[in-house]
């Protein structure tokens, strides 16, 4: 009965091999009607997720970042396939998600798993925390007392004792050892890769540096590859290795997390970054960097979706959506500053201002 | 040395265990500490051992009639409740017409949370089509005031045990079925239904393990206070001449053909109120202690 | 606003309309041949052949269940087997006692409810729960049918000061606005509250009473609000849950009339049901019913639309 704890690649078979990114998506789009309030008026829609594309190579962590509405919540929940998509594309190590000559979507669930955002209503409050975390094997016809076993590894794995915790409830835990469990339980199928959706945005701030090193060890053991949800910039400068802007449904900006950080290409991207609380005095800022919340996203502006909060907005802002530009190392960004050919009166010039990081 | 450090692991192992012990333990627990509720389990646990234990306690048997001991009061001597308008023991009657009250308090309930759960549980777990259909005809049924509906139904069927016990289950599906498709659908928008989702379950664990578990406790409670409704509503039917038929010992029917005696013998025509009365009132006052032992809200 | 009232009204449709079915179909539940529950046994062959053809008895059921409706939408509900006149004025008749009764009970309701459980959600002490909670516990328990034959023992037969049965002296069917027409609605009237009293009165404390304990409350006393102020916004925020309440405490009322009626002998719908379950006259069963639950259709329509004036969070869900 001894099961041991072997890394994911030897379980899974790693078929595109090491250069075929882990997960490539492509154009997706989700958007949610809205009923209308009046007659005679048509219904509106949520654009939440509105043209996403991005590639997650294998054992990198992608951090996502933006603030509350911008659809970062909505996309981990089409990776997942919780929700449909109604465009776009998902390649999950090379085997197209959903197609006839693809990779089912049962079988998707196995390699990646999810942790989620709020460590209360993400754990049945009936269940001992050891039987949440050995449904999924259950399910995947793994014999119970072997699955319970793997809980008990798994539970031991994340620092919790499973003498101790294996039979307790969720709400004789503490937050931080709740979103352990929550780990945990996504570790149980042996994933390949795990999206993580604001997965310490609720904890105190020791215990989010415990379970942040508890991730990074994770990874580091089981060879898995992260996409890592949060609207903590410093929260993903530590754990990413590369990291994708969202606003307002779209991508602003994608990168290595030293360009992202010290090179930021977007408007908004500097004002996400400029608007980090700093210690030091002479950093102090009399204005804050961006102004206002994020406009509705039923009704997104036209063209680029920043410009009624951006300082260098012009009237090409309107008219044009920009997309993704590269701007060297391994670089994008989608504003029409970063493309010389784009009409902006700024376009091309490289607005560099050293941010303090 | 050693001898301190004991005493602490002990503490230690038994406050792992007090923490370890499950939801209805604590349940439990809650209960013990609510003497109203303990007070009427105790005197329905009585009650239902006097009903089932009639033969042996009843002074007479119910159905012997008697011209010359018409309408004795209470108090008189082998008739502690006195006579009805037959001569037939009134306690006696009111013994061996528990068992029908009883009876039809809890069975049409019973079977109303068979059907109306799983049909609301059905509603809330699939949403879409699925419950619109199931929950527009509920609305059709809801929209009957419940004791309307019951009379309506029994009368047309006739009157009579078996079609009160059915007009009974007829009113009691729509509303458990609501009580039933609401809490499904608060459990199904959790976060850890969409995470067992995630881990690639089908419908039927997910099901199983996840929603039965955290939505029956409300379905039960909910369903548990419909028992007093049920013993009410039936005797009321009786009351009216849709139910049990005589000359069998319901109290409801008791009640009616008492009616005429009560320029008589007027509290002896009140007595198998009183045993409604008391029945549904500790029916009531236990779903309303469990509601609160299992920190239900509605 | 007025979409969501449009919306509202229409929804009502089909649901009239499902009611309007069932009703049809208590006729096919009674046991033995539809034409026969809806006649008398003495009816020659040839009237029965007319009326099967009047009421499209020789077609499918869909079909006849069209024609009912379409009679019953021209106020024809079918002829009493008991007294052979149309069921559609017996039910008139019946109804304006009836909703005379309900209008009286109504009053002492919801009057006696907001008042006992306005002043223990007020005070909020335990002894002002405690009795709120063991009225409401008593009005939802105690079998109304009996506690009115224990009002006419003690108040009829013991005391001897109020009448018994009846609407009036020598079994009158009208109602006269004099005292004595009014001692005769004094128990039916108490027997029919006590329910929805007890009911109501428990939610009205229970809203009171979370409406006060919310922050608001606190931000207007902190403001330097009067208490006669608070009080204005209290009532503003709790009137909506006790109004659904109320609205579903009508339908009791409705239910609750058929069996109190027949205690007093009143002669309402309550009571004209009871006869006609009694002389088996499904027409006045089936029409009786009809009616009285397309009423509380009606009346919940009302409150949902009332509902929504008074808390707009309402309207979206």
């Amino acid at each position: 009965m001894a099961i041991t704890f072997t890394p994911a690649a030897t379980r899974h078979s790693d078929r595109g091999g090491p250069a075929q990114p882990m997960l490539i998506v492509e154009n997706l789009r989700k958007h949610f009607a809205i009923k209308a309030d009046r007659i005679g008026q048509p219904g509106q829609t949520v654009k939440a997720v509105d043209g996403v594309s991005f590639a997650v190579a294998k054992g990198e962590t992608l951090g996502i970042v933006g603030e509350s509405g911008c659809g970062k919540s909505t996309l981990a929940r089409l990776l997942m396939q919780l929700m449909g998509a109604d465009d776009g594309s998902i390649v999950f190590d090379g085997d197209a998600v959903g197609e006839a000559r693809g990779i089912s979507v049962k079988e998707l669930r196995r390699q990646m798993q999810m942790v989620f955002q709020d460590s209360y209503s993400s754990i049945n409050p009936r269940l001992p925390i050891r039987d949440t975390i050995s449904f999924a094997p259950i399910v995947h016809g793994m014999p119970k007392t072997q699955a319970r076993a793997l809980a008990n590894q798994l539970l031991e794995r994340v620092g919790l004792d499973p003498r101790q915790f294996g039979g307790r409830y969720p709400h004789q835990l503490s937050g931080g050892q709740r979103q352990r469990v929550n780990i945990a339980r996504a570790l149980a199928l042996s994933p390949r890769l795990v999206v993580l959706d604001e997965a310490v945005s609720a904890l105190d701030k020791s215990v989010e540096a415990q379970v942040l090193n508890l991730l990074s060890d994770l990874k580091d053991q089981l060879n898995l590859t992260y996409i890592f949800i949060s609207h903590d910039l410093n929260v993903v400068q530590f754990i990413a290795d590369r990291v994708l802007v969202m606003y307002l449904g779209r991508v602003m900006e994608v990168g290595p997390v030293e360009e992202i950080y010290k090179r930021p290409r977007h408007p908004y991207t500097r004002a996400l970054l400029g608007s980090r609380l700093s210690m030091d005095p002479d950093e102090r800022m009399a204005t804050p960097p961006l102004s206002g919340d994020p406009p509705n996203p039923v009704n997104p502006p036209s063209g680029c979706r920043f410009r009624t909060r951006c300082p260098f907005a012009e009237d090409v802002c309107a008219g044009t959506l920009p997309s993704l530009a590269d701007v060297g190392g391994g670089h994008q960004a989608a504003c029409l500053m970063a493309d010389p050919r784009s009409g902006h009166s700024r376009a091309g010039e490289f607005v560099e201002e050293s941010l303090p990081c | 040395m050693t001898d301190s450090t004991l005493p602490l692991a002990r503490i230690e192992i038994e406050r792992s265990a007090a923490v370890e012990r499950g939801y209805w333990r604590s349940v439990l627990g809650r209960l013990r500490h609510d003497p109203t509720t303990l007070v009427c389990l105790g005197l329905l646990a009585l009650i239902v051992l006097a009903v089932v234990f009639a033969p042996l306690l009843a002074p007479h048997d119910p159905y012997a009639t008697g011209i010359s001991r018409r309408l004795k009061p209470i108090g008189t001597a082998g008739y502690p409740l006195g006579t009805d308008e037959l001569g037939r023991c009134i306690l006696s009657r009111i013994l061996y017409g528990g068992r029908i009250s009883l009876f039809m308090g809890t069975f049409p309930v019973a079977v109303a949370f068979v059907i109306g759960g799983a049909l609301g549980i059905v509603a809330g777990f699939y949403g879409g089509r699925v419950n619109m259909a199931i929950m527009r005809v509920m609305d059709v049924f809801y929209a009957f005031p419940s004791v309307l509906l019951a009379v309506g139904v029994s009368g047309a069927l006739g009157g009579g045990m078996v079609n009160g016990v059915v007009s009974l289950i007829l009113i009691f599906i729509p509303p458990i079925c609501r009580i039933a498709e609401s809490s499904t659908t608060q459990v199904r928008n959790l976060d850890f239904v969409e995470a067992a989702r995630a881990s690639g379950a089908g419908a039927w664990p997910i099901l199983r393990t996840h929603v039965l578990g955290n939505v029956l406790a409300p379905i039960m409670i909910y369903a548990s206070g419909l028992v007093s409704v049920s013993i009410v509503i039936a005797s009321g039917l009786s009351f009216l001449g849709l139910g049990v038929r005589p000359p069998e010992p319901d109290w409801g029917l008791m009640l009616s053909t008492l009616r005429p005696a009560i320029y008589v013998q007027p509290w002896v025509a009140a007595m198998p109120g009183v045993a409604i009365f008391i029945v549904s009132m500790c029916f009531n006052l236990v779903s309303d202690g469990l509601r609160s032992a299992m920190d239900v809200k509605m | 606003m007025l979409y969501y009232i449009l919306r509202r009204i229409l929804y009502a449709v089909p649901i009239a309309l499902g009611v309007s079915i069932v009703c049809f179909s208590l006729v096919y539940l009674a046991p033995g041949d539809p034409l026969q529950t809806l006649l008398p046994d003495d009816t020659p062959p040839e009237a029965v052949a007319e009326l099967k053809a009047k009421y499209g008895f020789d077609r499918p059921v869909p079909m006849q269940y069209l024609f009912w409706l379409g009679n019953v939408l021209t106020g024809d509900f079918g002829t009493s087997i008991g007294t052979g006149r149309p069921v559609i004025e017996e039910i008139g008749r019946a109804l304006s006692n009836t909703l005379l009764l309900g209008a009286c009970a109504v009053a002492v309701a919801f009057t006696l409810a907001i008042i006992i459980g306005g002043v223990g959600g007020y005070l909020h002490g335990k002894v002002s729960d405690k009795v709120v909670t063991s009225i409401a516990i008593f009005g939802v328990s105690v079998p109304n049918y009996w506690l009115g034959i224990i009002l006419v023992i003690v108040f009829a037969v013991e005391l001897n000061l109020l009448p018994a049965v009846g609407m009036g002296k020598s079994g009158s069917q009208g109602f006269g606005l004099d005292l004595e027409s009014l001692k005769y609605l004094i128990l039916p009237t108490i027997t029919l509250a006590l329910v929805p009293l007890g009911i109501i009165a428990r939610t009205v404390r229970a809203s009171v009473a979370e409406v006060l304990g919310h922050e608001f409350v606190q931000t207007l006393r902190a403001k330097g609000l009067s208490e006669r102020g608070v009080l204005r916004h209290v009532v503003k925020n709790a009137a909506a849950p006790v109004l659904a309440v109320m609205g579903l405490q009508f339908g009791h009322l409705i239910g609750g009339s058929i069996v109190v009626e027949t205690v007093f002998s009143w002669p309402g719908t309550g009571f004209l049901l009871n006869n006609a379950i009694l002389r088996r006259d499904v027409p006045i069963l089936q029409g009786t019913i009809l009616v009285l639950a397309l009423m509380f259709v009606l009346t919940n329509l009302l409150v949902d639309l009332l509902q929504t004036t008074l808390d707009p969070r309402i309207r979206r869900a």
